[in-house]
């Protein structure tokens, strides 16, 4: 985590119209100061905010994106998007880790439309934050066809996903501690494994395989698994057909 | 009053600018809410007030009870509603000086003070304040902090416009007029004179609101000599970003931030000694919990310790709102009349005298300390009366009635919040929306008559022409341009793609510049607008009208904020801050490109309103509906009208409620626009604002019934105890039973030598933690009358807070001198009854433990009496579903917003009142009821409700049927069609696009926020030229 010279991040903010925007205006109105790193985009509720979103952003070489939002249960609709908002981040964030990018990079805050001073205060944390993690994939140690390559392979899961996070990340009570002992409990990251986590390195390592013929152990090694979870995932890959070996090279084809 | 003649002089005299239809004085949140209410009815509204801005008493407030709502993010677009409304003149700066005429027929004489400005050149740019040189006391921040002789009120002003104050040198003496030589816009005019005008109305809605009691007159608690000591309201301004120390709690004396802080309760209230006031204030303990509760998110380390009389937690969350404050770590509460000490020299500390249970008197050092003083009658109240010829009551409050709390003495004359006497802010809006009902009622022949719509040119397809972006950058005076280099955004502005036009301007926002906006539309053929300026939350629609006004699609319109988010947040970083600007607008440009035309649409209005529950508040309001032109059904599940209130055979204040429901039921039957239907109960309800079809069984008959709004007045009912032997023995009652047994002079209360009274049964506790308002007042009533019939009978009034809010305190004083024991219990220590054989007679042994003595008494009682909960009834639960409202853990109805919509509903069209909204009085309830019907008619008086054109649409193509769209979509907005597919209704649609990101295959897609247009805004934040630079 070493700080290029001269860095500065680059961050998108996508917030809703009805708490975080005039949160941010009236950190503006207070004249409450914070780095000028951010781009605010605004959206009429944080749920508004699609993975395709956040990833295109940080395709686009964003070093973070931050999502701001109504207090839980204070959203302006009685839809309580800003759950669904929360949910997706939380997802999203272990998306990123599993791929190796910092999720730091990826937050979500609740801001009321009378807490200008605390829109600044995350500015300005979340901005320091980022100052030190450094510039997307660069300082995760990829160069930015890898990053490119790691986020096109989830790209095409969102869709799927998406379903997960309906069907089976659906958290029944609607209150913030519900949320919050969910998405911190084993049950959360055991459902993240078996749904999302086996698919998205599957879906990674046929997006290596496009490219050129690969061993095992340059799989493990381009993606940051052991090579044993490798071998697991080739050969169920291997069983649907998906992917076919190469005796003669050693090396792994898509089929 | 003569209809035809009066219809012939409105007519004639249209054009006249000095011919409306109501006055409304004050401009507070009351004062608002009644001019928008009656603007939107259809009726001329001049909203006069004395200040050089509207807002009120609330616009000073930091947050707002018991959500600790900012204050004036909550009320701010109140301001710009008003200004906008076509049908409300703002007069401010103003007083009435007299009135002439009467109900319908009022000639008002108005005084408009200098505030040497002339509103319509100035723009607010607030130049002129940095150049004067004379700095004064600002009254906005209670004299906490300082500010120009010119300056504008507050930030969110309206008009925003500044105002010179006495102290002014030009003023005083003739020299200085730095102010006239920088407004560029020649805005200043110090030898400005009052302005006298005369304006004609059929009705006054009086809004003067209420002042709060001057501790400095009598020095109480050292106010005005110890600086540490503070009001309730000065210390709203030290908590509040906006305050006298940006939202920093420093303490006059020294400026820092005091560690230990000490509120004390009921400041010039509750008190019968000269100079206070007998009745209770009603909102000091809530706003009192509100301030420790800040107070500690503002240092959490904070002590505090709060002196209170009786928690008066009667209003609903008010209870679970006492529990917070009181939870905190290092909060204290305690229950103990106090003096001030002294101030310690050196520290400027206060010491206060408190007394305790164990260790007698004590005294104890604060750093800071706050005074909860109450409220009072506005200055020269009695001045304003005679202005009025209105009369006052005992407390120089204005004087109305508990079946007519809207009402002034004198015909046509009607008044809105705490005028009334001392009322919190949903109070005050309620009864807003109340006044518009009883004006309509007097007015109805006028309604939209002289109301103005807006007429915009045609629109012009530009679905063939190329994209044309104009982009209009704002200085914002110096706001922007000192930090932001305009002149290069303009430059670069025109080297983006589509951009055909870029200019800058000092104030886009002038009327004037709004105008050249439109011009340039036409002229350079634009098709897309952007205002690089400042926040879309106030000025989006204001240059939405623009583009209309040059003939474009309203929704072609971005705007890029590079004042709030820009100018204003990097204001020492101007280079970086010119380049995000310059992102800022490429991003916006980016996103016009794929913005599309969208039409608001016009839904009809049916003109009939459904009221549910045939109850004394859902009577009020069908009968004040029916008297301003409109068809009402009411329905009422019981074969006869009056829910509750038929138990109830008087007030407290006296009022015969038999007799005036006898009247109100009369007038029912009797009005040819109600239709009652008895025995009724609703099978379904479709539909939405403006056009519900609901089916209901009444009879053995079952009618569709067609409406355009509906009142929900489901009542409450009297919780059934389990407790104290209820239902064991007739000696034990409730205290609505008891009231009945009284007024049927029942031998077994004659015959009684004593009577207790227990409080707070079945509320107040785990299961139902919530106050339910009415039984302090009902027991005490009921102690009254007993006394009245029997003034040797012994009364025990068992309680936990005694809650009686208001003026009620004046009758609990009463029973207290007419010998009615007061005993306070604990909840962890409640009473115990007991049914004893005392020889050969059945008595009841009622045992309580006094905290204060800490004494064990037996009471044998005669006649128990049990102040039940007042709970939610089925009724209300079985709407909520029907008409898909919420209703809270209490089981009562919740309000789109607990302050300023306290009688809608989230879901349009629908409104409520009466107990199901929570128990109430009912003077309240009768308010409330007026409440209702005021919005109700709001929106029945409308041809059609304009609907947003930035709702989601289906792909049908690309839709896979799976539904989580339609499970998400708590409006029920969305429904698969005959083929299985998803549609959407845009009646119900909110916009919030929530079911855009469940959508797996991103079929369902919200207008105005569409992927292509977000993604754009995404992409378009990146420079590519210059990222590539970077990247080689």
């Amino acid at each position: 985590m070493s700080a290029e010279h001269g860095f500065q991040p680059k961050i998108i903010g996508i917030i809703c119209n009805w708490c975080c925007y005039g949160g941010a205006d009236l950190c503006g109105v207070s004249r409450f100061q914070y780095p000028p790193h951010i781009r605010l985009i605004r959206v009429m509720c944080s749920a508004r905010v699609d993975m395709f979103h956040v990833l295109r952003a940080f395709s686009n070489g964003q070093d973070g994106v931050f999502i701001g939002g109504c207090h839980l249960c204070d959203c302006h609709y009685v839809t309580n998007g800003n759950f669904t908002a929360f949910s997706m981040v939380q997802v999203f964030r272990k998306i990123l880790k599993l791929i190796g990018i910092y999720p730091e990079r990826l937050r979500i805050e609740w801001v009321s439309a009378g807490e200008g001073i605390r829109f600044a205060n995350f500015m300005n944390e979340y901005s320091e934050e980022l100052l030190k993690l450094g510039p997307v994939g660069k300082s995760e140690g990829m160069d930015g066809k890898t990053l490119a390559l790691k986020l096109e392979a989830v790209k095409k899961l969102i869709p799927y996903i998406k379903l997960v996070l309906t069907q089976r990340l659906h958290v029944p009570v609607m209150t913030e501690e519900a949320y919050h002992e969910f998405f911190s409990s084993r049950e959360f990251d055991r459902l993240f494994d078996e749904l999302i986590a086996d698919k998205l390195a599957i879906s990674l390592i046929t997006s290596l395989l496009r490219e050129k013929s690969l061993s095992t152990g340059e799989i493990a090694d381009s993606l940051g698994l052991s090579p044993s979870e490798v071998a697991r995932h080739m050969i169920g890959s291997s069983r649907q057909g998906l992917v076919r070996y190469d005796v003669n090279s050693k090396c792994y084809n898509l089929a | 009053m003569t209809k035809e003649p009066l219809e012939e002089q409105v007519l004639q005299i249209t054009a006249d600018n000095n011919f409306g239809d109501v006055i409304v004085v004050g401009g507070g949140i009351s004062g608002i809410q009644a001019a928008l209410d009656l603007a939107t009815t259809g009726y001329k509204v001049y909203l006069v007030d004395k200040a050089p801005t509207i807002g009120g008493k609330m616009a000073q407030l930091d947050k707002t009870f018991p959500t600790n709502d900012c204050s004036m993010c909550i009320e701010s677009p109140k301001f710009i509603e008003c200004d906008r409304h076509p049908n409300i003149e703002i007069l401010t700066y103003t007083e009435v000086v007299s009135v002439e005429g009467e109900a319908g027929d009022f000639t008002i004489t108005l005084n408009k003070k200098p505030r040497y400005i002339i509103e319509s050149k100035c723009t607010g740019c607030t130049v002129c304040a940095e150049y004067c040189p004379v700095r004064i006391p600002d009254p906005f921040n209670q004299e906490l902090s300082s500010n120009k002789a010119i300056h504008i009120f507050f930030s969110q002003a309206v008009p925003l416009v500044p105002y010179i104050d006495e102290s002014c040198h030009f003023l005083r003496d003739g020299k200085c007029t730095i102010c006239v030589g920088v407004c560029k816009n020649n805005a200043i005019d110090l030898h400005q004179k009052p302005e006298k005008r005369v304006v004609k109305v059929g009705a006054i809605v009086l809004a003067p609101g209420y002042d709060v009691f001057h501790p400095e007159v009598r020095g109480d608690y050292g106010y005005g000599k110890y600086q540490n000591v503070v009001t309730s309201l000065d210390f709203e301004r030290l908590l509040c970003a906006t305050g006298p120390h940006v939202g920093e709690i420093l303490r006059p004396s020294d400026h820092k931030h005091p560690k230990k802080i000490a509120w004390i309760h009921c400041v010039g209230s509750r008190q019968t000694t000269d100079g206070g006031n007998s009745y209770c204030s009603s909102v000091c303990c809530t706003y009192i919990q509100k301030q420790v509760i800040l107070a500690k998110d503002h240092d959490a380390d904070m002590q505090a310790m709060i002196f209170h009389n009786d928690i008066r937690s009667y209003g609903k969350d008010f209870e679970r709102f006492y529990q917070r404050a009181e939870n905190l770590p290092g909060v204290k509460f305690i229950r103990s009349y106090v003096t001030v000490g002294r101030e310690v020299p050196g520290s400027k500390n206060v010491t206060i005298l408190y007394a305790t249970t164990d260790d007698g008197v004590k005294e104890e050092e604060f750093d800071l300390v706050v005074l909860g003083v109450g409220l009072i009658p506005p200055a020269n109240v009695e001045r304003f009366a005679e202005i009025f010829g209105i009369g006052l009551n005992a407390h120089q409050f204005c004087n109305t009635n508990a079946a007519t709390p809207i009402q002034t003495s004198r015909p046509g004359v009607f008044i809105s919040g705490a005028f009334q006497g001392p009322l919190d802010i949903p109070e005050s809006v309620v009864a807003a929306s109340g006044a518009n009902a009883l004006v309509g009622e007097l007015l109805k022949a006028r309604r939209g008559k002289l109301s103005k719509e807006r007429i915009y040119p045609e629109e012009r397809d530009v679905s063939d022409e190329e994209i044309r972006v104009g982009v209009f950058a704002c200085h914002c005076g110096a706001n922007i341009g000192r930090v932001v280099d305009i002149p290069s955004l303009v430059d670069y502005s025109k080297t983006l793609s589509n951009v055909v036009h870029a200019e800058e301007g000092l104030f886009i926002c002038s009327t004037d510049a709004a105008q050249q906006i439109s011009n340039t539309i036409r002229e350079k053929k634009l098709n897309r607008v952007i205002v690089a300026a400042c926040t879309p939350k106030t000025h989006e629609p204001l240059f939405r009208d623009t583009l209309r006004e040059g003939g474009l699609n309203q929704y072609f319109f971005d705007m890029a904020n590079i004042r709030e988010h820009c100018s204003w947040v990097h204001s020492k970083q101007k280079e970086e801050a010119s380049q995000k600007a310059k992102d800022i607008v490429r991003m916006s440009v980016a996103r016009v490109a794929h913005l599309e035309p969208l039409q608001e649409f016009d839904l009809p209005v049916n003109k009939t309103a459904l009221v549910i529950g045939g109850g004394l508040a859902g009577m009020t309001s069908a009968l004040s509906i029916a008297n301003q032109g409109f068809e009402v059904h009411l329905l009422e599940k019981e074969a006869n009208l009056g829910g509750m209130a038929l138990r109830i055979p008087a007030t407290l204040e006296g009022m015969d409620v038999q007799e005036y429901l006898r009247d109100l039921i009369r007038k029912i039957y009797e009005h040819p626009l109600v239709h009652v239907s008895h025995s009724a109960s609703i099978t379904d309800v479709s539909g939405y604002v403006g056009n519900f079809v609901t089916t209901v069984r009444s009879e053995g008959r079952t009618r569709i019934i067609k409406h355009g709004a509906a009142i929900l007045a489901t009542g409450a009912v009297e919780y059934r105890p389990v407790e104290y032997l209820y239902g064991k023995t007739d000696r034990v009652m409730t205290s609505v039973e008891l009231g009945e047994q009284i007024a049927l002079n029942d031998k077994k209360l004659t015959d009684a030598r004593t009577l207790v009274m227990i409080q707070c049964v079945g509320c107040r506790q785990e299961d139902r933690n919530y106050c339910s308002r009415v039984c302090c007042t009902h027991s005490i009533k009921n102690a009254l009358k007993l006394k009245d019939i029997n003034p040797e009978l012994d009364i025990y009034i068992l309680f936990r807070d005694i809650r009686t809010y208001g003026y009620s305190e004046d009758y609990y004083r009463e029973a207290s001198g007419r010998d009615v024991k007061f005993i306070r219990y604990e909840p962890g220590n409640k009473p115990t009854v007991e049914a004893v054989n005392n020889g050969g007679s059945e008595i009841l042994r009622v045992g309580v433990s006094d905290p204060v003595l800490g004494r064990e008494f037996a009471i044998d009682a005669d006649i128990v009496s049990l102040a039940a909960a007042v709970v939610s009834s089925e009724g209300t639960y079985e709407a909520a579903r029907l008409f898909k409202v919420a209703v809270n853990q209490d089981g009562f109805f919740q309000e789109a917003h607990v302050k300023l919509r306290p009688v809608d509903f989230s879901a349009e069209g629908v409104y409520l009142c009466g107990t199901a909204h929570y128990p109430k009085h009912m003077s309240e309830a009768i308010s409330q009821a007026y409440g209702a019907a005021g919005r109700a008619i709001a929106l029945l008086s409308q041809d059609t409700v304009t609907a947003s054109g930035s709702v989601c649409e289906v792909n049908q193509d690309t839709c896979v049927s799976c539904g989580a769209c339609i499970s998400v979509c708590t409006y029920g907005a969305i429904t698969f069609n005959e083929t299985n597919k998803a549609v959407v209704n845009s009646v119900l649609c909110k916009g919030d696009g929530l079911c855009n990101v469940v959508c797996p295959t991103s079929a369902i897609s919200l207008k105005h926020y569409t992927d292509e247009e977000l993604l754009n805004q995404i992409d378009a934040a990146i420079d590519r030229k210059q990222f590539e630079f970077e990247n080689r």
